[in-house]
């Protein structure tokens, strides 16, 4: 099939960047992927610059691809990253527009390439059970019932990738913060940092600018690994009772 | 110039054999106590002259990022490198299966010990028996540890955690997190690495792509890496370095793996010194989704839990070209139940992958290429009923029929092996230290505990021993008995280093020919593929041998690298990562010839049974192949480490 595609091009960070139209011969067992490096593989041979995109695993768990396709952050199917897209969901003289994520917490560093690094500083904030190796009891000392695990394990299924900030008209992460927290805060081992981890990590989730919720929903929408949207309740829930109710115990 | 072309002054193949290679950390001694005797024996660092110890990793999965959370939390100075924006995408990421530990909570016979025997053997006895038992002795620790960071585990009701039995073995001892148990590790083990991070003993460097080692007076003193951004060529010096970078799969361009999986930081420090052991040791993945057409890209992993209940056939009859749902059962071939019956579908991973190469090399595969046999759930949804069937495998099925289009509830699935994992890698002592002083080697990319063929659910155990448990001990002593003098920026052994990255750089963007990196790289995954894959013999590796030098000779003349080295240049990163592929390629196809025998995931055409399975040939091959490197294209020097089995005693291998 043939399809023309409209791929945002943009040099560097201080670049304003610009749409440019390429035709590009694809098959329908192609990844979307796929289809970007045979136009990368055209480009290149014609003497052009390749498109710069992210990507890693290609099996839609890396969490590293990150495109906004006809408007979707990964696209049109519904609980599917752009690795794991196929062609077969388009036809023949289909246009496609292909931008990176957008939000501003997220600045643009070359094509579809954006710097995502305010995600691991709000992890870095307390997304985590102040454990050092070594000191662990043994495994079977603390039972986990089997409802709180896999709610445990909904929340932690999180891939990091960033849509539901691209998603949001307010660039918010309330969803991948309320993923994690849902994690930490199912199992009996995140109980002890549960309030200072809910204070300290919105903190650093405003100061990245990442924007507030305001319950749109478009973020549980474009998730692909349909993080349900109840994981933001528990983040207010959390929130509240560690600063209205003064639960913060420590710091 | 480091990179341009020289004529090769002896043939390749011509190798020579110098003194053996000798484990000189492992202690001897009973084997249950050998682990303790070491920790014993390791001299400690004085806790105040840790901060000011200086050690670098590079590389921020299982390995890597376990062994810097921990060397952060003991006090060192720790600077981590990845090439991906975050570390918490590190491959590690994306294994699927689980992870083993002898913990016997199922009270079904298991202990530390089985766990040791089950896995020399699976290695098909080409591992060193002290590195295997403490890896099944920590294999304990590991699952305590990641249950303390929060890792939600698969539980039972009664709010105990759940195992299930996994690549054959007899005992459920593989813990799991759905079919995402890499990633809930890694998330752990990430998680405890931004802790430190925020503490500030960990300083992490993502898109940094390590391309030299620094050696001075030959120890092991820092890393050159390249910023992926910005372009610009760093350097990084310390008391001691980690390579925790992973496997080299990718040389056969399609596998398993992540895309940008690679060999480099491993082949640099191999070309700077470090012995490169039982490179030809890959594995082969039974069940992984069939090429669709020239434009594929990556392979990808049906679990192999699906084996307990999918019976794998193709059909009996030559040409039959009906689709499988109108061939009556007694005109299907399922090969694996007729070859093996008393293992069926369940045999080893090289067993299967076999099996499946050989129906189709006689034409009997099935889809279009012909390269695929189904993998039917017919009988089990008629056993089971669907809604069970769906419990078990829902999201296995959804992830196929994503990719192939076809619905396996309906029609069976099409699988063809895949290579995923290399058990070969950089050589290392039982301390995990390479033959150079000073850098040490974690997780995949090293040589260590799984012999010619690992099993299931064995990588990230030994991924978090390794990172968790072993390093962070046993690099102490290295640390404590050198006291080693800063080097200065300006050594000439770091000026050195930056400039053979400079100039390599320099020379990939100046080539400007006509034919792509991706091209060439697939051309070399093809050769690899057809001669050095689930079947070597001496005709096909030789050819090899002639075929790799040529293609590499003409890349160094013909590649097409686009735009500069100052700004971020995925073609420059893949360069980079396919000219080592290359001379890698050369090193496995010399490796493989000169292994005469079958073993493990090597299986040698010359070296059958009387009725075609592998034969092991343990009074000439009983050793570790470790090779050094002479130059590019030139006779490597084989060094070997005779491996003594004093416990598990060898036997072959049977699962008919
Ligand atoms: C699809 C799949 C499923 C699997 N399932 C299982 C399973 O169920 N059970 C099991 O036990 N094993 C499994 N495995 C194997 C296992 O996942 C890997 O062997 C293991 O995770 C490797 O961990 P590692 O830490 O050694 O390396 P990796 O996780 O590969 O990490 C390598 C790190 O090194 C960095 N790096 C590499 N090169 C450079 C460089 N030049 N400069 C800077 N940084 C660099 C990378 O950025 C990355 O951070 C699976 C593998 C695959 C492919
Ligand atoms: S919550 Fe969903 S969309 Fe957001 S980062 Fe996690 S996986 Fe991606
Ligand atoms: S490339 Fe890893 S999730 Fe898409």
């Amino acid at each position: 099939m043939k399809l023309n595609l409209k791929v945002w091009r943009q040099r560097d960070s201080v670049d304003k960047g610009r749409m440019v139209n390429y035709e590009v011969d694809a098959d329908e067992d192609m990844s979307f992927l796929e289809m970007l490096d045979v136009l990368n593989e055209k480009l290149i041979l014609a003497g052009d610059e390749p498109v710069a995109f992210d990507h890693d695993c290609r099996e839609g768990i890396c969490g590293a691809c990150s495109m906004v396709i006809d408007g979707q952050p990964h696209g049109p199917q519904k609980a599917t990253t752009t690795c794991q897209l196929h062609m077969r969901h388009y036809s023949d003289g289909d246009s496609i527009v292909v931008e990176p994520f957008r939000a501003g917490a997220f600045p643009v560093i070359k094509d579809l390439v954006v710097d995502r690094g305010a995600f691991d500083k709000v992890i870095q904030a307390g997304g985590y059970v102040s454990v050092n190796t070594g000191s662990a009891p043994d495994a079977h000392a603390t039972p986990v019932s089997k409802v709180a695990a896999d709610r445990s394990f909904a929340a932690a299924n999180c891939i990091g990738c960033g849509a539901c900030v691209a998603a949001c008209p307010n660039g918010s992460a309330s969803l991948f913060l309320g993923a994690k927290l849902t994690h930490l805060g199912e199992m009996p081992q995140g109980q002890p940092e549960r309030y200072e981890r809910v204070v300290n990590m919105v903190e650093t989730h405003d100061d990245a600018g990442f924007g507030g919720c305001t319950n749109t929903g478009a973020c549980a929408t474009a998730c692909p690994k349909e993080i349900p949207l109840d994981v933001i309740s528990q983040l207010n829930r959390d929130y509240l009772k560690a600063t209205v109710a003064g639960r913060r115990n420590r710091g | 110039m480091t990179d341009a072309h020289t004529t090769t002054p002896v043939n390749y193949s011509d190798y020579e054999t110098g003194e053996p290679v000798v484990d000189k950390a492992g202690p001897s001694g009973p084997i249950e106590t050998r682990w303790e005797r070491r920790q014993f024996g390791v001299k400690l660092v004085n806790p105040a002259n840790k901060r000011s110890k200086k050690i670098i990793v590079v590389g921020s999965g299982l390995a890597g990022g376990a062994a810097s959370a921990t060397l952060g939390e003991a006090g060192y100075q720790v600077s981590t490198f990845c090439y991906q924006d975050s570390p918490r995408r590190a491959h590690s990421i994306a294994a699927q299966g689980g992870i083993n530990a002898a913990k016997n909570y199922r009270n079904d016979g298991d202990s530390v010990y089985r766990l040791f025997y089950d896995t020399v053997k699976g290695g098909d006895f080409r591992a060193r028996e002290s590195n295997v038992h403490r890896l099944a002795e920590i294999s304990r620790n590991i699952i305590d540890q990641c249950v303390a960071q929060g890792v939600p585990f698969a539980r039972e009701y009664g709010g105990l955690l759940d195992t299930r039995s996994f690549g054959g073995v007899q005992v459920s001892r593989t813990f799991y997190a759905r079919g995402q148990t890499g990633q809930q590790l890694l998330l752990g083990a990430y998680q405890a690495l931004e802790r430190q991070i925020h503490a500030g003993t960990v300083t992490m460097f993502p898109r940094h792509e390590m391309l030299e080692l620094i050696v001075v007076d030959g120890r092991a003193r820092g890393i050159v890496t390249r910023d992926m951004i910005s372009g610009e060529v760093e350097t990084h010096l310390a008391d001691a370095v980690v390579l925790a970078s992973g496997g080299y799969g990718n040389v056969f361009y399609l596998s398993t793996n992540a895309k940008g999986c690679n060999v480099t930081a491993s082949w640099r420090a191999h070309r700077k010194g470090a012995l490169f052991a039982n490179p030809c040791f890959t594995q082969i993945h039974p069940t992984c989704i069939p090429v669709s057409g020239d434009h594929q890209s990556k392979l990808t992993l049906m679990s192999e839990s699906l084996r307990n209940d999918g019976r794998v056939w193709v059909p009996k009859q030559l040409g039959d070209d009906r689709g499988p749902n109108e061939i009556p059962h007694d005109e299907r071939d399922y090969f694996l139940e007729r070859k093996y019956p008393a293992f069926g579908n369940l045999v080893p991973r090289d067993i299967a992958s076999r099996a499946a190469k050989e129906v189709c090399d006689e034409k009997r595969g099935v889809g279009p290429s012909g390269l695929g046999v189904y993998l039917d759930f017919d009988d089990a949804i008629q056993r089971l009923g669907r809604p069970a069937v769906e419990a078990k495998y829902g999201n296995l099925f959804e992830m196929y029929e994503r990719i192939t289009g076809e619905d396996p509830y309906k029609v069976p699935m099409r699988i063809f092996p895949a290579v995923h994992y290399t058990m070969g890698g950089l050589w290392v002592d039982y301390d995990l230290q390479s033959t150079i002083p000073g850098l040490y080697v974690a997780g995949e990319a090293n040589f260590s505990d799984h012999g010619a063929n690992r099993l299931g659910a064995s990588a990230l155990m030994q991924g978090l021993a390794d990172g968790y448990f072993v390093l962070p001990n046993t690099i102490g002593d290295y640390i404590a008995t050198n006291n080693l003098d800063p080097v200065p920026d300006d050594a000439p052994e770091v000026l050195e280093a930056r400039r053979s990255v400079d100039d390599r750089v320099e020379t990939l963007l100046s080539i400007n020919g006509t034919r792509t990196v991706d091209s060439f790289h697939r051309e070399l995954g093809q050769i690899m593929w057809d001669y050095c894959g689930m079947e070597r013999t001496e005709e096909g590796l030789r050819k090899a041998l002639d075929l790799i030098p040529e293609l590499r000779r003409e890349f160094w003349n013909n590649v097409k690298v686009p735009g500069t080295g100052a700004e971020l240049n995925q073609s420059l990163e893949k360069a980079g990562r396919v000219a080592d592929f290359f001379e890698l390629a050369e090193l496995m196809c010399l490796d493989a010839l000169h292994r005469n025998e079958s073993c493990g995931g090597h299986f040698r055409g010359e070296s059958q049974t009387p009725d075609g399975e592998a034969a092991r040939d343990d009074d000439n091959f009983g050793y570790a192949a470790a090779w050094e490197f002479t130059g590019r294209g030139q006779a490597p020097v084989l060094h070997k480490e005779e491996l003594e089995f004093e416990y598990v005693h060898p036997t072959q291998r049977s699962y008919k």
